[in-house]
């Protein structure tokens, strides 16, 4: 395949990266996606949309988030020098606030009155009701019922900032249905309601909007790694589901030749047997969710049911920028079983104090792979993008723990 | 003597010479099982069907409400593949030369078939027309190209959001008769108001020529009458699966099965022959 001039100036007019992207949905609201693109790119320009963002994301979700050196993981690997991103330090423990204080900003812009969401884990559903709560907004998510059955400390949140979480009964009763079940709503709803999608996928222009909010995690990357070391990093680390934190470490560096650029599926009980999450290791391309990307299907086409440990990584689709990465061979997909994400979880536990959540414990274990076999003086930054806090009785089970 | 879009243009315009709207009912392949849905396909023509929805299962339709989610979920439990879905057609096609064929679904599953091997086995299977949810007319270019080429109509959806502009560019490109979604919504959750309906017809009749179906909300005989005094056709959906789903004993098909579709069947076709009095309002198609 032709390697483009640049890795950062998609997507095209239609909402393309290369093959990947578009958009994907029924006629009611192709209306309705045209208007979020036409509003995007007006609040882009808008100096006072800029600033509202920067406020809020420094007063109220805390940025910027620190770079952190691991000196003892650094140690204990034995080789590159490894710096967390500490994206779990921001309001609601994670990196998905970034993204929902952006487009519910855009929302209010739009002068929309009433917010959907979809969640798996219930990080993104948390991240939308507590920005809805801030501005006073009604908010409805859609969770599967398994997913509601086994995130109950997430769901209890939800409610208590306000939000109406509605069980998805449909399908596999996870995250893609409950994205099936918002697009329906939104359909229902097209006067007053804006659909906040969590992570770079669905039609365009989301996974490019979403990218850009998320973005503020490498930009930030970038200063902090020139103050500290004087240089930019050699190897980049993020975990990847449908990909927003990935994306917002990565775009940042996409155009610097010199970084090597990984991202960590999830592998669940491996990606030889038909229990994973890795859509870019194991899948095909398809269309869903309003977008073409890599899926997990069978040979008829149909959707099959992702699996993983950490609930936000299980998702049979991925952004389709990073379908295209893949493809181009910009970004080295890899992928982490539940086994070594939880080894990698105990390990940070202890000798960071840092309980990570399963997405980025992925991340990390990855980073256990490798580092050993780096320099002293190689730079390794990978993006904590999430506390482990949500996820103790998930581990307490793994580890056969009962409490 | 010629299928595809052909054969879909002799339908309507027989039925404009007669002076009244087509009824076209809609079932899931394979719902419950493909003995069963096969013997409710061969009865449908009749029964009153004009035209025939065949939809194509999918695991994800974000665009249908709980009955044909449920119909599709049946199907693909029982195993019901593409290939499966094109064979029905042909057995159907093999004792029906006339009445069209309308395959109806979301793109994955003729993403993965392949675009133009699936517009080729389902024109050689009898099938008329390609009715794609989940692509507007910015991505359909895949699909409509091979189906062009292999005689079948791609049909395309407006909807009461669709704006002058767009209405324009689905209609350059659209092919068969224009599917109107009458409602805001999801299949068979909610009706519009019938006068909305007439004036949405409106709008898209002083654009094209192509005869207009109206869908996605209309659950009854008498709804039908009210629709098929201006539509030229309408397509019911949610109603007719629902009857699939009350006639099932265990989730199995019953004896009474087909018998108890059929009837309803019967009905809606009853209500839209009922819906244009003979002696006025002869379609404009």
């Amino acid at each position: 395949m032709a390697q483009p001039n640049s890795y950062r100036e998609g997507p095209d007019s239609e909402g393309r990266f290369g093959l990947f992207g578009g958009r994907y949905v029924a006629e009611t609201l192709m209306p309705l996606v045209l208007e979020v693109e036409r509003a995007w790119r007006a609040a882009q320009q808008d100096p006072a949309f800029e600033a509202a963002l920067a406020y809020y994301l420094k007063h109220y979700v805390g940025r910027p988030s620190p770079l952190y050196f691991a000196e003892r993981l650094t140690d204990r690997l034995g080789g590159a020098k490894v710096y967390f991103k500490r994206d779990e330090l921001n309001h609601t423990g994670a990196h998905k606030i970034n993204n929902t204080v952006g487009q519910i900003l855009l929302a209010r812009r739009m002068g929309k009155t009433r917010i959907i969401a979809e969640t798996g884990a219930g990080q993104h559903g948390v991240a939308t009701a507590t920005v809805c709560a801030l501005f006073d907004l009604p908010c409805v998510v859609y969770m599967g019922e398994t997913d509601i059955a086994r995130q109950a400390p997430n769901v209890f949140r939800m409610k208590l900032l306000g939000a109406e979480v509605v069980p998805v009964t449909s399908g596999s009763r996870t995250l893609k249905d409950a994205m099936n079940e918002t697009l329906r709503d939104w359909v229902a709803n097209v006067e007053d309601t804006f659909y906040v999608i969590g992570t770079v996928a669905g039609p365009h222009p989301y996974p490019a909007m979403v990218r850009d909010f998320q973005s503020v995690i490498g930009r930030e990357v970038r200063e902090q790694i020139l103050a500290a070391e004087g240089r930019l990093p050699d190897t980049l680390v993020a975990c990847i589901g449908g990909g927003s934190n990935a994306m917002g470490l990565f775009h940042p560096f996409l155009d610097d030749p010199g970084i090597d650029i990984h991202a960590v599926e999830a592998a669940g009980e491996g990606v030889d047997t038909p229990r994973h999450a890795a859509s870019l290791t194991a899948g095909a391309p398809g269309v869903l969710h309003g977008n073409r990307t890599y899926l997990l299907q069978n040979g008829d086409g149909q959707i099959q049911e992702a699996h993983s440990i950490s609930a936000g990584l299980d998702y049979p689709g991925v952004g389709p920028e990073h379908a295209w990465l893949h493809d181009v061979g910009r970004v080295r997909y890899v992928s982490v079983t539940d086994d070594e994400a939880l080894e990698a979880f105990q390990l940070c536990s202890r000798l960071e104090g840092i309980l990570p959540a399963l997405e980025p414990s992925h991340a990390l274990a990855h980073v256990m792979r490798i580092a050993g076999d780096l320099p002293a003086d190689h730079l390794l930054v990978m993006n904590m993008c999430g506390r482990g806090d949500k996820d103790v009785f998930t581990v307490a089970e793994a580890l056969g723990v009962k409490l | 003597m010629s299928g595809g879009r052909a054969r879909i243009a002799r339908r309507f315009q027989a039925l404009a010479a007669e002076g009244r709207a087509a009824f076209i009912p809609f079932i899931s392949a394979g719902d419950p099982d493909r003995e069963t849905s096969s013997a409710i396909l061969a009865r449908l023509p009749g029964l009153g069907a004009d035209l025939i929805e065949l939809g194509m299962p999918f695991s994800d339709p974000m665009a249908d409400g709980p009955s044909i989610q449920a119909a599709g979920e049946r199907a693909l439990a029982a195993g019901q593949t593409m290939a499966d879905t094109l064979e029905m057609a042909a057995s159907f096609r093999a004792a029906d030369a006339e009445t069209p064929l309308v395959l109806m679904g979301y793109f994955n599953p003729i993403y993965r078939y392949g675009a133009e091997a699936f517009a080729a086995d389902a024109r050689a299977a009898g099938v008329d027309g390609l009715i794609v949810v989940d692509l507007p007319p910015e991505e359909d270019a895949e699909l409509r190209v091979p189906a062009e080429a292999a005689g079948l109509a791609l049909i395309r959806l407006v909807a009461p959001t669709t704006d002058d502009a767009r209405l324009g560019r689905i209609l350059a490109g659209c092919d068969g008769f224009v599917y109107y979604v009458s409602v805001t919504g999801i299949t068979g959750t909610k009706s519009a108001m019938t006068g909305d309906i007439a004036a949405g017809l409106e709008r898209i009749r002083k654009a094209t020529d192509l005869p207009v179906a109206v869908g996605f909300g209309v659950r009854d005989a008498g709804q039908a009458a009210e629709i098929a005094s201006f539509a030229d056709a309408v397509v019911v959906g949610s109603a007719i699966v629902q009857r699939i789903e009350s006639s099932l004993v265990d989730g199995k098909a019953a004896s009474g099965t087909v018998a108890a579709v059929a009837a309803l069947v019967r009905e809606l076709a009853g209500g839209v022959r009922n819906g244009r009095p003979r002696d006025g309002g002869g379609s404009d198609g």
